[in-house]
């Protein structure tokens, strides 16, 4: 008996022990995570002068400011930025949604020939890496008079062989059984795809659409390469420019205004559609 | 019939065509490229055909600086990141209480601007006159010297590098293998129980064979992810990465491509290839180990 | 290994603040006598798993306890307690070949239990020869139908020698040929290793045809523990009168009176019984006599004749349900076009019940 109580003690006591271990570790790495958030909230509104008077940083703000944000978009064309990023994501998207949902749609219901081939060799296109095709991209859009351009922007990124691929599988999902009675009924291939297939197929669209957006808010190569005119600079190169030519160079709690600025929206898009998000990446998201 | 044919080949028309224009033809321009030697980029016109560009490129020092980066890189990230990664999802699979808190909080830095966060992490790092920065602060306060890891020696700003590759790298990986995990029948864990097995012969006996499949994904992905690594390099030391010597050999192909050193389309597509040949070598080789090593249902 | 249930209550906390927390199993008091195979009968929710993860200690009670022969086991872990449990989807670890499926409980066992590889194969076999999957020991789990899967899965949870032998809905993933042929199977092993074994079923007939005692439960709460022959004549409530026998018990609105047991205007039985006023009456399909003196007079919707029996789809107004079914031998069937017919009822086919507490009234029947 008295070795029955041991154990029951022990196990007591190694499973408390465990359980604060655990949520200790777990929140020592959510300190990771979250610091560098933190560290550029906190700079931002730091104001110039205190910020450089500190050799040791603080971990608070002692007067805290808003000037820096001010800064952010009266000093460099940080408005400018975000517009042409908004403007690049949103047309980049609504293209991309109509490319992909065509071609998802004839591969998931028209019989046609040389349909299979025709998408074994699409997906053959996923192994082909980025790096390897946008060096002639580069060229190809330069010789076409298309660098600094919207169009220049967008051009390279309106499909994802990936993207058909989910959304076939998507619209494969739904029942045949509903194309035939749309066709009994008379109804036209395009009005059952947007009446009946886009509807039923709405919750991976809407994740499709915000890992593009995610993804066109990030960019940074492309856009790097395709303009060296600041005016249609996004916010990555606009961040990098900052960086390097903005506030002058010590201006740091400007230019974590600026960080704030254009991280923000992601963080609230992700907030929103955490569920959306985290279950579109899980299912086949590549990042990294 | 017949009108079906064309009306789905009018519907796969424009991904077509992009795919033709932007993959399919830059794919044999990209080989073509690398073999036409003192190509120029103005009067598009070459001198000869052959390995020159190859050549050129292996006898980089640039090169086999951004090759020795890259694989640095390559060799300390894809292992500790996947090994912290499990660890951590599998501590966030045992507990219930705040569980969706932590797990929102851990993918973050997906949905974030690697170029700006970059910059915040250069901040924490970076050692100026007027300051030694946040980390040193912390090294100083456990008896440390401070180190410029920005600008100073090699393996500071390789740790660096490696540290933010790890932190933006963790969300994608933690979110896999959480989901992995909770995939896992919980009666394997019921019956282990009953059977009185031991949590570290449930983990190597049980859990880790039937997530290997996931476990080896990643480790595939990850490897090819960090051997095209660049944009957060340029986050950490800004673009002219040649000259902070932190140059990786995708960094290498654009330098190539546009900008100050720019303006050799033959180098960067020779580059690329050289890339492309090395991550396909490495993917064959992790996907034979994982048709050994990996549980396949 | 004689297992006793002392007062056994496990009570779960409610998620929601505002809802009463729910009580899965409600003060079970029950002793399984040694060797004998015993069914765990209930609809599902009944807490007739709660109270098998009781015993295998996967989970802890709120209250009572629970004894293996001598030992109180009640705060003991599973795997000291020596239980072997077999899942209603097997829980064989897909990556393992069934000899290490089998093995791998043995693997476990440290100090002085722990096995040599040699003795770890001779039991391995020799479970697997009992259940009779000896020539697929190299197979794995994935290779196999579900009713060798369900025999790896008794193996490997006999191979420790258990004091105490668990199965969880061991039939319910088996199409209906695999079920009888199974059950029959655990029988068998069960007989063989006279293992004091306890299996949860929703299914009645799965129960009464290899339960040397059945436990019939309801909403956390025993209704009624016997021989499943017994609790089938026997039911101590309407409950357990329902839910046990295919075609199910017909139900009746009925009442006493002046020592006489009324269905609408019919009298069945000169009865005497301490009861009066409104029953329910409760009547086993095959509790009817067909005899156009019969006392109840029914209409007959249907009639079905499957080679010896014949099944009567018969209406009455006070019937429960909007129809009943009355099974009699084939050749007493009505003729074909017949509207209606009458029945005499069986005395020990009949029960009755209180309309408010639904518990089993005793009769006896008053011969003329």
């Amino acid at each position: 008996m008295n070795n029955l109580d041991n154990v029951k003690i022990k196990s007591k006591l190694v499973r408390a022990l465990r359980g604060t271990g655990l949520y200790l570790v777990l929140s020592f790495w959510a300190a990771i995570v979250l610091f560098p958030f933190y560290w550029m909230v906190l700079t931002s509104i730091k104001s110039y002068g205190s910020y450089n008077a500190e050799y040791v940083p603080k971990f608070y703000a002692t007067n805290p400011t808003a000037a820096n944000y001010v800064d952010a978009f009266d000093k460099v064309n940080l408005a400018s930025y975000f517009v042409n990023t908004l403007i690049f994501t949103v047309a980049t998207t609504a293209i991309m949604m109509m490319v992909i949902i065509f071609a998802a749609y004839a591969f998931a219901r028209l019989k046609f020939k040389g349909k299979n081939i025709l998408f074994a060799f699409f997906l053959s296109l996923m192994m082909i890496p980025n790096e390897l095709v946008i060096i002639t991209n580069f060229v190809t859009i330069t010789n076409m008079g298309l660098r600094n351009s919207f169009l220049g922007l967008i051009l390279p990124s309106i499909t994802s062989v990936f993207y058909i691929y989910l959304l076939k599988e998507n619209f494969e999902a739904v029942p045949e059984e509903l194309y035939k009675a749309a066709k009994v009924d008379g109804t036209s291939d395009l009005k059952y795809l947007f009446k009946v297939m886009i509807p039923i197929s709405q919750p991976t669209i809407v994740t499709i659409i915000i890992l593009k957006v995610v993804e066109c808010w990030n960019s940074y190569v492309w856009p790097r390469l395709i303009t060296d005119n600041p005016k249609y600079y996004l916010v990555s190169n606009g961040i990098q420019e900052i960086r390097e030519n903005g506030f002058g160079r010590e201006n740091i709690p400007a230019m974590m205004a600026a960080v704030v600025v254009i991280s923000v929206p992601l963080i609230i898009l992700f907030l929103v559609f955490r569920d959306k998000i985290m279950e579109g990446v899980s299912k086949g998201g590549t990042k990294g | 019939m017949k009108n079906n044919n064309i009306k789905a080949w009018i519907y796969l028309a424009p991904a077509i065509i992009f795919l033709a224009v932007f993959m399919i033809y830059p794919l044999v321009d990209v080989l073509v490229y690398s073999f036409e030697e003192g190509y120029n980029f103005a009067s598009q016109s070459y001198k000869g055909v052959g390995l020159y560009n190859y050549s050129y490129v292996l006898h980089d020092p640039y090169f086999a600086q951004a090759l020795k980066n890259t694989f640095i890189l390559v060799i300390i990230t894809v292992p500790v990141s996947t090994g912290l990664a499990l660890l951590l999802s599998l501590w966030l699979s045992s507990i219930k209480a705040l569980r969706n808190l932590y797990q929102t909080i851990f993918f973050l830095p997906y949905v974030t601007n690697t170029l700006a966060v970059g910059l915040v992490f250069m901040i924490l790092f970076k050692k100026t006159p007027y300051s030694d920065g946040m980390i040193n602060m912390l090294i100083k306060l456990f008896g440390g010297n401070s180190v410029d890891f920005i600008d100073g020696p090699y393996w500071a700003k390789m740790l660096v590098m490696c540290i933010y590759t790890i932190w933006i790298v963790m969300p994608f990986k933690i979110l896999i293998l959480t989901s992995s995990l909770a995939s896992v029948n919980p009666d394997y864990y019921k019956a282990a129980k009953v059977d009185g097995t031991s949590p570290v012969r449930i983990f190597t006996r049980i859990t880790l064979p039937l997530i290997s499949p996931m476990v080896f994904y990643l480790i595939i992905t990850g490897f090819i992810g960090a051997f095209k690594a660049y944009s957060d390099e340029v986050a950490l030391f800004g673009t002219n990465l040649n000259a902070a010597g932190m140059n990786t050999i995708v960094g290498y192909v654009y330098d190539m491509l546009y900008g100050n050193s720019g303006g050799y389309p033959s180098y960067a597509s020779s580059a690329a290839l050289i890339l492309f040949a090395i991550v396909f070598t490495i993917t064959c080789i992790n996907l034979l180990l994982s048709k050994k090593l990996v549980f396949n249902n | 290994m004689k297992v006793v249930l002392k007062e056994l209550t496990k009570v779960f906390a409610s998620r929601n603040k505002n809802d009463d927390d729910i009580v899965a199993v409600d003060n079970f008091d029950f002793e399984i006598p040694d060797g004998k195979l015993v069914g765990l009968l209930g609809p599902s929710g009944c807490g007739k798993s709660t109270t098998l993860n009781l015993i295998s200690g996967l989970e802890k009670p709120t209250q009572g306890k629970i004894i293996f022969g001598e030992d109180d086991v009640t705060e003991l872990p599973p795997e000291l307690r020596g239980v072997g449990l077999v899942f209603q989807n097997y829980a064989l670890y897909p990556h393992l070949t069934v000899e290490k499926n089998i093995m791998f409980p043995l693997q476990n066992l440290k100090g002085e239990q722990k096995l040599t590889k040699e003795q770890m194969k001779a039991k391995v076999l020799e479970a697997a020869k009992l259940v009779q999957i000896d020539s697929l020991l190299d197979r794995k789990p994935g290779q196999m139908s579900g009713g060798q899967q369900q025999r790896v899965a008794i193996a490997r949870a006999l191979v420790k020698t258990p004091r105490v032998l668990l199965l969880d809905e061991p039939l319910s993933n088996l199409d209906a040929r695999l079920r009888l042929q199974t059950r029959e199977e655990i029988k068998r092993i069960q007989q063989e290793t006279g293992v004091t074994t306890v299996f949860v079923t929703h299914d009645q007939e799965e129960a009464m045809s290899i339960s040397d005692l059945i436990v019939v439960m309801k909403d956390g709460v025993v209704q009624q523990i016997d021989e499943p022959q017994k609790v089938y004549d026997n039911p101590k409530n309407l409950f357990v009168a329902k839910f046990l026998g295919t075609p199910p018990i017909n139900i009746f609105e009925g009442y006493i009176e002046n020592g006489k047991l009324f269905i609408g205007s019919d009298t069945i039985f000169d009865i005497s019984c301490a009861h009066k006023g409104s029953v329910i009456v409760g009547i086993r399909p095959e509790g009817f006599i067909v005899d156009p003196e019969g006392c109840l007079q029914c209409g007959i919707k249907n009639q079905e004749t499957m080679g010896r029996d014949s099944s009567i789809i018969a209406t009455h107004q006070f019937n429960l349900a909007d129809t009943f079914r009355v099974i009699i031998p084939a050749e007493k069937r009505p003729e074909a076009d017949a509207e209606t017919v009458n029945f005499y009822l069986k005395e020990n086919k009949v029960f009755i019940f209180d309309k408010e507490t639904e518990e089993r009234i005793p009769f006896f029947v008053k011969r003329a």
